[in-house]
C-alpha cells in the first residue's frame, strides 16, 4: 500500500500534512505547527473541554458536525474530515467580513458568561456544535448534556447555560454545507491512509476485509478507535503505542443494526449513536447513557473500544452483560461470538486473540417480563468514573424471579456477574425479604477495592443500595402505585 | 441601609461585558503560552520526586542530559542565587535541596527545543532516596507538634468559667478538606533575556512584584533587572499569588543560563501534585449556651495543615482565627490555631484565604447547637448575630474590632422571606415524613467578611494614568486580571472621571516597568485599592484640565465639567480630544500616577487586635437539596442568594462573582476531595479524578440577588469587595445536606459530616460515621 500524506479539510481548503508522528495531538497541530493559540490546553486528558473542536463528517450524505477533545485526538484521525476551531467561528455564515461575532459568541458575551475567559473557547465551540444540529432552541436538559465535557472554574456555569436561548434568538447562521460537502467528497475520492511519520506507521482501512488482513499481517500494532483512551497514554503516560492501526474508517464497523433477532452495534460505531441505539432498544438506558464520560468524549469514542479496553470501571459492560450480550469477535475470515462476561479474563486481560479484533455486539431482545435498570454512582454527575457501576435484568412472572442477571462495575478487576446472588435470586418470590436477604449473598459476593473514588465498603454498601433501588422501583405491592414517593433523586427533577 | 442612588452613573454602575468577553470567545485573548515566543525559545519541564521525605542519596541526570533535544539541565546548586521562593520565610526551595520536602517535590529542570521533548527526558532521572518517615495530616502535625509557625491563641473573657456555667454544653469535631484551584490556564512563565544583564519575564500571576523580586534573587541580582508582566491569567483564586514564583524562578534561571527565552509550563498533573492549595483543617469546639442558643462560651480549636514550608500560612490561619465569628458575636473565647508542618504540599492562599475555615467552624458549633435544642438553625443563628446598632455592646469583634456596618440582621430577614424560608422548612418536613429514602434538607447560611490584607502595608496600589493628545486614555495599575473583572471596573472608573466612553479608555498589561511596588491582587483588594489609586491619578489630570480650561475662560475650576464625552463650562462645550490637544499645546501635563493606602487600619499582629479591616462584606443564602440514602448521592434542588455589594460599580460582573463563588465553595464542600495516598502522593492529580462542578451541578432555581446597600466607609463610589465572600455562600449546601441527613436519622440527631460531603461522606453519616 502506497504512503500518502493526511488530508483534511480546514480553514476553507484542503490541508495536507507529512512528517509529524502519527500520535501528535490535533491540540499541538493547533498550537504548536500553525500557531492557532484559540483552542487551549487545560487538562490533556480530555477532561476539561478547554481545547474542544468540531469535527465534520459525511454521514448517510448529511454533513455530522460533532465535539470533540483536541488534547487527545491523534493528528491522522483528522484524514478525510472537517476541522473546525474558534477561529472560524466568526467568519461562518459569511459574517467574518462584517466583523460580527457568531450568535453564539455574542450571547455568552450578552450573557457575561466568560470571566477569565480560558475555557470559553471551548464552550463556544460545544455550544457552536449544539446550534448547528438543532434548528431551535433546545431543552435545558440537552443544553446541559452538550456542555458535559465543558469545566468552568469561574462563572458556576449559569450564565453559559442562559446564553443558548439569546443565541437563538438572533438571525441564524450556519455553515456553507455544500461547500464542506464537496471537499469531503473531494477527500473521500482519495485511497485509504497509509501514513508514515516518526518511524511509525498509521494505516487506515477502509473495509473490513482489509482491516481483517491489516491486523493478521501487524498483530502487534495498536487498534486505534475513538482516542479517548490510548490519546492519554500518549500525553499523560508518554508511551510509544507503536504502530497504529485505525478503525475509524470502516464503515462497516459503525454499522446499528436493531431487528427481530435483537440489536447489533458495530465495534466502530461511537459511544453517541451506540448509546442512542441502546436507549431505543431498552429505555433504562436513558441517563447512563447521558452521564457516561462527556458528549466530546461519548462523540469520540466508541462502544467497541469501551468493550474491548476491558476496564474494571467501563459503564457500558455491566449494562450489556446483564441483557445478555455477546461481543463479536473476527481474526482474519475467521468469526466467533462470546457471551460478553467471558470476554474478561483477568485485571485488563480479555479473551482476545493476536490478530484478532472486536467486530461488534449483539444484544438478544429482552421478553416482555424483563426489569432492566443501569446506575453508575460516582462523586459527580457529569463526566466522572464510576465509584460503582449496577446493572441488573429480571425476569420476574407470577412475582416470582425466573431469570436474573447482575453485573457490576467498580466491584472487581474485571466488569463481573454476580453469580451467586443471581442464583439465590432465581425462583425466589420478588419481595423485600429476597432482597434483604439477595444483598447479604451479594454482599460477600464482591471484595472491591479501596482507591481515591470510593473505600471498598462504601462500594458494597452501594451495590447493596442498588439492589433495593431495583426493589423499589419494581415492587409488585406498590401501594399507590403511581411512583408519588420518589426512590431516586432523578424522580425530584420532574417536580422541579 | 442607605437608599441606592436613583441616577446611576455612566460608566460606574452600568453592568457592562468584561473588557475582554469579545476575545474570550474568539479565542483571540492572548494567555502567557499564546504569546508569540522568540525564534530558538526552549520549553522547560520539571523532575519531581516519589517520596514524600527522604534524603537524595543519587541524583543521576546522565540520562536526562543525553536525550533528545535536552539544552540544559539544572539542580538546586545551578541556581546562582538564593534557593528560595519563600514569600514570608526563606523556607521554599526552588528545587531540592537534598531533604526531599514532599512527594512531587521538583528535584530538577530540563530545557530542551519542545515542551514534549523537555517532559520526556525529565523522567529519564535516576534517583536513589533514603526514606525519612513523613508527617502527612494537620493531625500527626499536632500530635508530633511540628509546626510550620508556632501556635496562636486569641481569648477573650473568661472562657473557662462562661462554660461551667451554661446551661447546654456541647463538644464536637469535624474534618474540613482542603481544595484544589484548578484555574483551568495552569502554571506557566516565560523567561526573555534581555541587553545588559535584564530579563522580561511573562507570567501568570496574581502578584508581579513579588515574581520580580524572587526572580532577582534567584539570578542573584538586582530588582531593576526584571520586568514582570501580567495581561490576563486564565483564573487565579489565590493559587497564583505565591505558587507562581517556582514556575518563574525555575524558567528565568534556565533563560539567563542559555541566553535563550525559555518556556515553563506545567501539565495540569504536575501542577496539581507540585503547587498548594487551599488549608485542610482539623476542628474541635467546645460550646456552652443557653436555651435560646445563644453562645455563652466557646472553646476552639483550628488545626491546619501547612504542608512543608511556610508560604502564606501565618496570614491564611491568622484570617481563620478572625473568621472564627462569622457574623456571631463571641463574647467568652478562646481560639488555638495549630499550624502543622507536613510532608506534602505548601498549602497556599486559596479565595477566602483561611477566612472559610474558621467560619465553617463556627456555622458548625451553630448547627450542632440547633440540633441539640431541638430548634430551627435559623432561630439560633439569628440570636447570635452581632448587634446592629453602635450603642449595642454586643458589637465588638474578639479582636477588639467595632463592627459598625452590620447589616447581617435585615439583610437575614429580607432573604427568609423572599426565599419563603418558614414554608419550605414545613413542606421540607412534610416531605421528609412520607420520603423513606429520598430526604430533603434546607438550610440558611449568613457571611459576614473582613474586606483588607491583614498585613496593614500591603493596603497600598498605584496606578499610571495617561490622556494622549487625541484624548485616549491608558490606564496601567498594580491589580492583575485573573477574570474577576478588575480591569473592566478600573476601566468605568476612569471613563467616569473623564466623562468619556468606556471604549476611549484602555487598560495596558500589568507591569513592574510602570507601576513598582506592587500588592498581590488578592483579599478581594483589587478594585478597592487600584480603583482609588486610578481614581486619584484621574482627578490629578483633570484637575489640571479644569484649571487650564478655567484659566482661558476666566471661570473658577469648579465650574469646568466633564461629561459625555465633552468638557464644558459657562459657555463653553468642547469635545474632551479637542480641549486635550489644546492642553497639550499649552504643555499642560497630561499623565500622572495615583496611590492610595486604606485609611482606618491597624492591628498588631502579636496580641492580634486592632482594626485589620476597613469594612465587611456581608450576604447570605438558602439552600434546598435531596440526599439519596442508598447511595448518599445528593442534588441542590434551590439556592437563593442575598449579597452585599455595597453600591456596585458593575452589577453584572458582581454577580458573576457571587454565582462563581458559590459554584466554587459548594464544589469545596462537595464533590471536590483530594485525596492522599499513605505514601502521601496525591491521588487525585487530575480532572479524571478530581471532581470540580460541571454543568449539572448548577442548581435548575437558583436566584440571586443584590442587598440595596452603600458601603458605610468611603470606598471606591462606595462600593464593596466581592471576590471572596460568596465562596462562603456555599455553607448553606453543606448544612442543607447535614439537615438532610438528620431528618433521615430522626429527631434530635447531629450526625457526623465530614467535609466536603461526597456520597460516601452522606452514606457515612447516615450510618452513624463508619461504613
Amino acid at each position: 500500500m502506497s504512503e500518502r500524506p493526511i488530508h483534511f479539510h480546514f480553514r476553507g481548503a484542503i490541508r495536507q500534512l507529512d512528517g509529524v508522528a502519527p500520535t501528535r495531538t490535533v491540540l499541538q497541530y493547533l498550537r504548536e505547527d500553525v500557531h492557532a493559540c484559540g483552542t487551549k490546553e487545560g487538562c490533556a486528558e480530555g477532561d476539561c473541554g478547554a481545547c474542544t473542536v468540531v469535527l465534520g463528517e459525511k454521514v448517510d450524505g448529511q454533513l455530522r458536525l460533532r465535539a470533540v477533545n483536541a488534547c487527545i485526538q491523534f493528528v491522522p484521525s483528522l484524514d478525510g474530515k472537517a476541522l473546525f476551531t474558534v477561529e472560524d467561528l466568526d467568519g461562518l455564515g459569511g459574517l467574518g467580513l462584517t466583523g460580527l461575532l457568531h450568535p453564539v459568541q455574542q450571547a455568552l458575551v450578552d450573557r457575561h458568561a466568560s470571566q477569565c475567559g480560558f475555557c470559553t473557547p471551548g464552550f463556544a465551540m460545544s455550544l457552536f456544535a449544539l446550534y448547528e444540529n438543532h434548528a431551535e432552541c433546545p431543552s435545558r436538559r440537552v443544553i446541559g448534556d452538550s456542555l458535559s465535557g465543558n469545566l468552568c472554574r469561574c462563572t458556576g456555569y449559569r450564565p453559559i447555560v442562559d446564553a443558548v436561548p439569546l443565541a437563538y434568538a438572533q438571525p441564524r447562521v450556519s455553515v456553507d454545507r455544500d461547500a464542506v460537502l464537496a471537499a469531503l467528497d473531494e477527500l473521500a475520492a482519495l485511497p485509504a491512509l497509509e501514513y508514515v511519520g516518526a518511524g511509525r506507521r498509521f494505516s487506515a482501512p477502509r473495509t473490513l476485509p482489509e482491516l481483517a488482513a491489516a491486523r493478521l499481517a501487524a498483530p502487534d500494532a495498536r487498534l486505534l478507535a475513538g482516542c479517548t483512551d490510548v490519546g492519554l497514554w500518549v500525553t499523560k503516560q508518554l508511551k510509544d503505542p507503536g504502530d497504529l492501526i485505525y478503525l475509524g474508517a470502516v464503515e462497516e464497523l459503525k454499522a446499528i443494526r436493531a431487528d427481530a433477532a435483537g440489536l447489533f452495534i458495530g465495534a466502530g460505531a461511537s459511544l453517541t449513536d451506540a448509546f442512542d441505539a441502546l436507549t431505543a432498544f431498552e429505555p433504562a438506558w436513558t441517563e447512563l447513557a447521558r452521564r457516561f464520560a462527556s458528549l466530546p468524549v461519548r462523540n469520540a469514542g466508541t462502544l467497541g473500544g469501551n468493550v474491548a479496553n476491558g476496564s474494571p470501571i467501563g459503564d457500558s459492560m455491566p449494562g450489556l452483560i446483564a441483557m445478555g450480550a455477546e461481543i463479536l469477535l473476527q481474526r482474519g475470515e475467521r468469526l466467533r461470538r462470546l457471551p460478553l462476561e467471558d470476554f474478561y479474563l483477568a485485571y485488563q486481560k480479555t479473551a482476545l486473540e493476536a490478530g484478532e479484533f472486536v467486530l461488534g455486539l449483539h444484544l438478544p431482545p429482552p421478553p416482555a417480563d424483563r426489569h432492566f435498570r443501569t446506575w453508575k454512582v460516582s462523586k459527580r454527575e457529569d463526566q466522572d468514573i464510576s465509584a460503582v457501576c449496577g446493572a441488573f435484568a429480571l425476569d420476574i412472572r407470577d412475582g416470582h424471579i425466573q431469570g436474573a442477571r447482575i453485573a457490576f462495575g467498580g466491584m472487581a478487576a474485571t466488569p463481573l456477574r454476580a453469580r451467586a446472588t443471581e442464583a439465590f435470586l432465581l425462583t425466589r418470590p420478588w419481595s423485600q425479604a429476597t432482597v434483604i436477604a439477595a444483598a447479604q449473598v451479594l454482599a460477600r459476593e464482591y471484595t472491591p477495592l479501596s482507591d481515591m473514588r470510593a473505600s471498598s465498603a462504601y462500594r458494597s454498601r452501594v451495590a447493596a443500595g442498588l439492589l433495593q433501588r431495583l426493589w423499589l422501583e419494581h415492587r409488585e405491592d406498590d401501594e399507590s402505585g403511581d411512583g408519588a414517593v420518589p426512590v431516586r433523586l432523578a424522580d425530584l427533577e420532574d417536580t422541579l | 441601609m442607605n437608599a441606592p442612588d436613583p441616577k446611576p452613573l455612566p460608566g460606574v454602575g452600568a453592568g457592562l461585558p468584561h473588557e475582554s468577553a469579545h476575545l474570550h470567545v474568539t479565542g483571540r485573548a492572548t494567555y502567557v503560552d499564546d504569546i508569540a515566543v522568540p525564534a530558538g525559545t526552549l520549553h522547560a519541564a520539571l523532575g519531581l520526586s516519589s517520596v514524600a521525605h527522604g534524603r537524595i542519596r543519587v541524583l543521576d541526570l546522565s540520562a536526562v542530559r543525553a536525550a533528545p533535544g535536552v539544552r540544559d539541565v539544572i539542580v538546586a546548586a545551578d541556581i546562582p542565587g538564593i534557593n528560595d521562593c519563600g514569600p514570608v520565610k526563606h523556607d521554599d526551595p526552588i528545587l531540592c535541596a537534598g531533604e526531599i520536602l514532599f512527594h512531587g517535590q521538583p528535584l530538577f529542570a530540563v530545557a530542551a527545543d519542545s515542551h514534549d521533548a523537555a517532559r520526556r527526558a525529565a523522567r529519564l532521572a535516576r534517583v536513589e532516596v533514603e526514606p525519612l518517615p513523613a508527617i502527612l495530616t494537620a493531625a500527626a502535625a499536632a500530635e508530633a507538634e511540628s509546626w510550620v509557625l508556632p501556635p496562636v491563641e486569641v481569648s477573650r473573657g473568661d472562657t473557662p468559667a462562661a462554660l461551667a456555667e451554661a446551661p447546654h454544653r456541647l463538644r464536637g469535631e469535624i474534618q474540613l478538606g482542603g481544595q484544589e484551584h484548578f484555574y483551568l490556564e495552569g502554571q506557566i512563565a516565560c523567561a526573555i533575556p534581555g541587553e545588559d544583564h535584564t530579563l522580561r519575564l511573562l507570567t501568570s500571576t496574581q502578584h508581579p512584584t513579588e515574581m520580580q523580586h524572587m526572580v532577582a534573587h534567584a539570578l542573584g541580582w538586582r530588582v531593576h533587572q526584571v520586568i514582570a508582566e501580567c495581561r490576563r491569567m486564565g483564573g487565579g483564586f489565590g493559587g497564583k499569588e505565591s505558587q507562581s514564583a517556582q514556575i518563574a524562578c525555575i524558567a528565568a534561571v534556565l533563560a539567563v543560563r542559555s541566553g535563550k527565552a525559555v518556556k515553563l509550563r506545567l501539565d495540569r498533573d504536575d501542577d496539581m501534585r507540585i503547587t498548594g492549595k487551599r488549608h485542610d483543617f482539623h476542628i474541635e469546639y467546645e460550646a456552652g449556651f443557653d436555651d435560646r442558643g445563644q453562645i455563652l462560651g466557646l472553646r476552639l480549636l483550628l488545626a491546619s495543615r501547612c504542608g512543608f514550608s511556610t508560604d502564606l500560612s501565618g496570614p491564611v490561619n491568622d484570617r481563620a482565627i478572625f473568621h472564627a465569628d462569622n457574623a456571631y458575636y463571641l463574647d467568652a473565647v478562646d481560639i488555638l490555631s495549630l499550624r502543622g508542618l507536613t510532608h506534602t504540599v505548601s498549602n497556599t492562599a486559596f479565595r477566602g484565604f483561611g477566612g472559610p475555615q474558621g467560619m465553617f467552624a463556627i456555622e458548625s458549633v451553630i448547627d450542632d447547637i440547633a440540633r441539640h435544642l431541638g430548634l430551627d438553625a435559623l432561630a439560633v443563628r439569628q440570636v447570635n448575630f452581632y448587634g446592629d446598632n453602635a450603642g449595642d455592646s454586643r458589637n465588638l469583634t474578639h479582636y477588639g474590632m467595632k463592627v459598625e456596618d452590620n447589616v447581617i440582621g435585615p439583610l437575614v430577614a429580607q432573604l427568609a422571606s423572599s426565599s419563603d424560608y418558614a414554608a419550605r422548612r414545613a413542606a421540607i418536613d412534610a416531605f421528609n415524613a412520607t420520603s423513606p429514602i429520598i430526604k430533603k434538607g434546607l438550610a440558611l447560611t449568613p457571611v459576614k467578611f473582613g474586606i483588607s490584607f491583614t498585613a496593614t502595608f500591603y493596603n497600598q496600589a498605584g496606578a499610571l494614568v495617561h490622556v494622549y493628545n487625541d484624548g485616549t486614555v491608558l490606564v496601567s495599575h498594580g491589580g492583575t486580571e485573573m477574570g474577576q473583572g478588575l480591569y473592566t471596573k478600573i476601566r468605568q472608573i476612569v471613563a467616569q472621571e473623564f466623562g468619556l466612553p468606556v471604549e476611549d479608555v484602555r487598560l495596558s498589561a500589568t507591569d513592574t516597568s510602570r507601576v513598582p511596588n506592587t500588592s498581590a491582587t488578592a483579599a478581594s483588594s483589587g478594585s478597592d485599592l487600584n480603583g482609588k489609586a486610578a481614581q486619584a491619578a484621574c482627578q490629578a489630570i483633570r484637575g489640571r484640565i479644569a484649571g487650564f480650561v478655567a484659566e482661558r475662560l476666566g471661570v473658577s475650576q469648579d465650574a469646568v465639567l466633564f461629561a459625555a464625552g465633552q468638557v464644558s463650562a459657562p459657555g463653553f462645550d468642547a469635545p474632551f480630544a479637542a480641549v486635550v490637544a489644546d492642553a497639550y499645546r499649552a504643555r499642560v501635563q497630561l499623565w500622572d500616577a495615583g496611590f492610595y493606602k486604606t485609611p482606618k487600619i491597624h492591628y498588631d499582629p502579636v496580641t492580634m487586635q486592632g482594626r485589620p479591616f476597613y469594612y465587611f462584606s456581608y450576604g447570605a443564602s438558602v439552600s434546598e437539596v435531596a440526599i439519596d440514602t442508598l447511595t448518599g448521592e445528593s442534588k441542590v434542588l434551590r439556592v437563593d442568594i442575598l449579597h452585599d455589594v455595597g453600591r456596585s460599580i458593575n452589577p453584572a460582573l458582581d454577580i458573576g462573582q457571587i454565582e462563581g463563588g458559590f459554584i466554587q465553595g459548594m464544589g469545596w464542600l462537595t464533590t471536590e476531595e483530594l485525596v492522599y495516598a499513605s505514601d502521601g502522593r496525591l491521588a487525585t492529580h487530575a480532572p479524571s479524578t478530581y471532581k470540580i462542578p460541571a454543568v449539572s451541578d448548577l442548581p435548575r432555581d437558583f436566584r440571586v440577588a443584590l442587598f440595596d446597600n452603600e458601603n458605610v466607609e468611603d470606598s471606591i463610589h462606595r462600593s464593596k469587595a466581592v471576590g471572596e465572600p460568596p465562596l462562603m455562600l456555599a455553607f448553606s449546601v453543606f448544612f442543607a445536606l447535614r439537615d438532610a441527613v438528620a431528618a433521615a436519622l430522626g429527631p434530635g440527631a447531629r450526625p457526623r459530616l465530614d467535609a466536603p460531603a461526597t456520597p460516601e461522606a452522606i452514606l457515612k453519616a447516615l450510618n452513624g460515621g463508619a461504613l
